[in-house]
């Protein structure tokens, strides 16, 4: 030990940074691409959490959620992350099948509206799917009326896209077996259907749609950031089905007790204060200050939408083979 | 003219280093579908559907690929033929929807086409029903829009090489135009057009987002977007590379056959150098001309006016990073051009020499390799030795390469077969061979084919997404990633000025490249 310290002492002496660099232990946080961009919560998350944990969090983005999960099951027990951040409800039961993740012990006062209780997965925000339209618009109030409407929507692909997912989860939740029908319904108001979200809201923009399936938090983006509140989400009366993004930490890390510090600072009030004007999401846990200005004003649905994540990956190949059918015809 | 063609001795070219560089484009998609495949555990194999995804495929991509080509005819004859104020601006600007990020793209074409776009705008003010865009009509109109200006491009340079007292002699002999178009252009064409047909059907079989957005949903699924179901949906890489085989087939074969098509014909030396054009003076024809180049440059200029449009009311919102994010394609876009050159001009020079044009195919094998099995492929090669982020550039840069080169043989290949034909003789007899070949006679003879080539390459690294999705390196982020992370945080407004900064930057890339070979030489 002591040689170390020499070591480090003579290194000191020649390059400081140097020394800085090899003292410090750093924390691989692999994440998708939003997250870690200039206009997402990366950089003030890294900044709030290289403050307390005197360590280098390291951000890596890849894409989104599933592509995040894709690149974890190349990469194997080989994989550099401590912790994987980004992974959401659809996710979770195969991400479990990888045998990489270990359990955790994280404690914190969920304002999630179901239980939270995941011995893996720690919740660090959450969101509501919906429709956004413009405020002029009489929306309708659930799914059947959709389909019977003219409104033209825009939605996104379940095979490329995470929000395309939550919406066949979202029509299966809410009507089972009925759920064919309804896509049947649904198939002539659907203008078109993207690769992803942003292409999505992009044609929205353009107004190439009446609605766009988002989150019932995205008015808020345009609220707060835009001092624009001509955005609104419908609120259907079936629910709405949740999207929980999670963070859970790598069997594999050599940093665990980084990895558990980690893990519970994305459910502290630090936070939990940036992710709902960054990521523009609720927070798992209210913070101290309680929500934003301006959240107020969002659409809260009468009923949430969950299927069990364990159920997911044999309703999910049922689902798209529905969907397939009513969208090809 | 029914000599026969002339045997080019090995002497004036060494085939070695033309061939180590196929050699490579083939390790390079080899090696990455091998490294999928033996991560691949028992998986379904091909269902129903994905079949219906190859027949989708291939069905919109050839009919793509005939009305590209088809409307390129009309306009490059035009082009050729026609001297007016804005010619050089107009045959810079056919680059740019080629260029142009696949959103960016189908967001100006929605300007135009879409359902509150201008036609149906002025459809309703004169009460008529509106069209609608989305289907299978729309996936052609947008490979259209894409292609059809390349294809021109390929075309016109067909006709730059008829020798021009060949367009003396029609003119002399008072040929009708319909003569002028069996006797002189129509053989061109047959030399040109299988291979324009054939590069555009490749591009249009790994089309994904565009087919889909504007094929209205899932009864557009292609095969690349069938790929992506297999490595994120599903997570079986057997399935993605049987899928990624059927694709490279596909191009394989086509490539080979369009090839074969193409008959070698010795065009017959000219003094190698521009004249006026007596033969093209009638009223009738003018008016031909003024039709179609004004009808390809609305077809054109309409969707990208919006596109600037749009940008240019973003602007003021843009954030700096987009400027480092300049930086950076800037820096990727220069080095895949230098890589680029250094594996097509010797490639190029083998299969010029060659009696066949079948190895060309193993150029457009690299165009048809779906990006995301390539990115996966390596990224499983790189993993177990090194961080692959470390490796985000180089690999951009090498697939930007290989992706460029199907283009590059296409543009460098027959003129290099003439000039190796042509002056192939004399320069034995001279004793110039090797090195000095390339230099004294195939660089200054195939300048302007060099400097459309690089231009070309250059745009199309600026604006490639590809395969950085699995290799993101947030230090180094490229414009289109930076303008798509504009999007996905809401900013559609700085994202469209980003947009407009990429194509600036693509098609000065390009205008540079471009000029550079033209210039001190009419063209």
């Amino acid at each position: 030990m002591k040689c170390l310290t020499f070591a480090t002492a003579t290194l000191a002496a020649t390059a400081i940074s140097t020394t800085a660099w090899a003292e410090t232990p750093e924390l691989t946080v692999y994440t998708y691409d939003s997250f870690v961009s200039d206009w997402g919560p990366g950089p003030a998350i890294e900044k709030a959490f290289e403050e307390t944990c005197g360590c280098d969090l390291n951000l890596v983005g890849v894409a989104d959620g599933a592509a995040l999960l894709a690149r974890l099951k190349l990469e194997g027990t080989r994989t550099d992350a401590d912790v994987v951040m980004g992974l959401d409800t659809s996710l979770i039961a195969a991400a479990k099948e990888t045998g990489l993740f270990s359990e955790t012990v994280v404690e914190a006062e969920y304002a999630l509206p179901v239980e939270w209780t995941d011995p893996v997965f720690v919740a660090y925000d959450w969101g509501y799917f919906a429709f956004v339209h413009n405020k002029d618009l009489e929306a309708p109030s659930n799914f059947k009326e959709l389909g019977e409407s003219d409104l033209k929507i825009v939605i996104q692909d379940p095979r490329s896209s995470t929000p395309g997912l939550g919406l066949l989860m979202w029509v299966k939740a809410a009507y089972g077996d009925e759920a064919p029908a309804i896509w049947d319904e649904l198939a002539d108001n659907v203008v078109t259907v993207t690769k992803g979200w942003s292409e999505a809201y992009g044609l929205f923009f353009e107004g190439e749609a009446d609605m766009v399936l988002s989150y019932t938090t995205s008015p808020a983006y345009h609220l707060i950031a835009e001092e624009d509140d001509g955005k609104a989400a419908a609120a259907f009366d079936e629910g709405h089905y949740m999207q929980i993004e999670v963070v859970g930490k790598l069997a594999g890390s050599d940093q665990p007790e980084l990895a558990d510090k980690f893990l519970n600072f994305m459910v502290s009030d630090a936070a939990q204060t940036i992710l709902p004007t960054t990521n523009w999401m609720y927070p798992a846990v209210t913070p101290s200050a309680g929500l934003p200005a301006g959240f107020e004003t969002l659409t809260v649905p009468e009923k949430a939408l969950l299927i069990p994540i364990d159920e997911v990956p044999a309703i999910r190949e049922e689902a798209l083979a529905e969907w397939l059918k009513a969208l090809s015809q | 003219m029914a000599q026969s063609v002339v045997a080019v001795r090995p002497i004036l070219m060494s085939s070695k280093t033309g061939i180590s560089a196929a050699l490579l484009v083939l390790a390079l998609i080899l090696l990455a579908l091998g490294a999928v495949m033996s991560r691949a555990e028992v998986g379904t194999g091909l269902g129903a559907g994905d079949w219906a995804a190859v027949q989708f495929t291939v069905l919109q991509a050839a009919c793509s690929s005939f009305f590209s080509v088809l409307l390129a005819i009309p306009v490059a004859r035009a082009l050729a033929r026609r001297r007016f104020v804005g010619r050089g601006a107009l045959v810079t600007l056919l680059g740019a929807p080629f260029i142009l990020p696949v959103i960016v793209a189908v967001l100006g074409l929605l300007a135009v086409f879409g359902r509150s776009g201008w036609v149906n705008a002025g459809l309703d003010a004169l009460g008529l029903p509106n069209v609608s865009i989305y289907g299978f009509q729309g996936v052609v109109l947008a490979h259209v829009f894409f292609n059809m200006p390349l294809a021109t491009r390929l075309l016109l340079q067909g006709w730059q090489t008829i020798p021009a007292e060949r367009f003396r002699l029609v003119a002399q002999l008072r040929l009708s135009p319909r003569a002028v178009f069996r006797a002189v252009e129509v053989p061109m064409l047959g030399q040109v057009v299988p291979g324009a047909l054939a590069l555009v059907f490749v591009i249009c079989l790994t089309s994904f987002a565009v087919a889909l957005t504007l094929g209205g949903g899932p009864r557009a699924t292609t095969i690349e977007l069938a790929i992506y179901q297999a490595f994120r949906f599903d997570f079986d890489l057997g399935r993605a590379a049987l899928l990624s085989v059927v694709q490279l087939g596909l191009a394989g074969a086509t490539a080979l056959l369009a090839l074969r098509l193409v008959p070698i014909v010795q065009v017959g030396g000219g003094l190698d150098r521009m004249m006026p054009r007596w033969d093209v003076r009638g009223g009738m024809q003018r008016a031909f001309d003024c039709v179609a180049i004004t009808l390809a440059a609305l077809f054109l200029l309409v969707p990208l006016g919006a596109v600037v449009w749009r940008g240019v009311r973003g602007l003021p919102q843009m954030p700096m990073q987009v400027y480092h994010a300049a930086g950076t394609s800037i820096a990727v876009a220069v080095t895949s051009i230098a890589l680029l050159l250094v594996l097509a001009l010797p490639m190029a020079g083998w299969i010029a020499a060659r009696k066949g044009g079948g190895v060309e195919a193993v150029g457009l094998l690299g165009l048809s390799a779906s990006p995301l099995m390539i990115g996966t492929g390596w990224f499983n090669i790189i993993n177990p030795y090194a961080n692959p982020m470390d490796f985000a550039l180089v690999v951009t840069v090498v697939v930007n390469a290989m992706m460029a080169l199907p283009f590059a043989l296409r543009i460098l290949v027959p003129p290099m077969r003439d000039a190796v034909q042509q002056y192939g003789r004399l320069s034995e007899m001279l004793g110039i061979s090797g090195w000095r070949f390339w230099r004294i006679v195939l660089v200054p003879r195939l300048r302007a084919q060099i400097g459309f080539t690089a231009g070309l390459t250059g745009a199309l690294s600026m604006g490639d997404l590809g395969v950085i999705a699995l290799f993101a390196d947030p230090e180094r982020v490229t414009l289109p990633l930076q303008m798509m992370r504009l999007m996905g945080a809401y900013r559609m407004d700085a994202a469209a000025g980003a947009a407009l900064v990429l194509l600036a930057l693509s098609l000065g890339i390009f205008w540079v490249c471009d000029k550079g070979g033209r210039w001190r030489a009419e063209a």
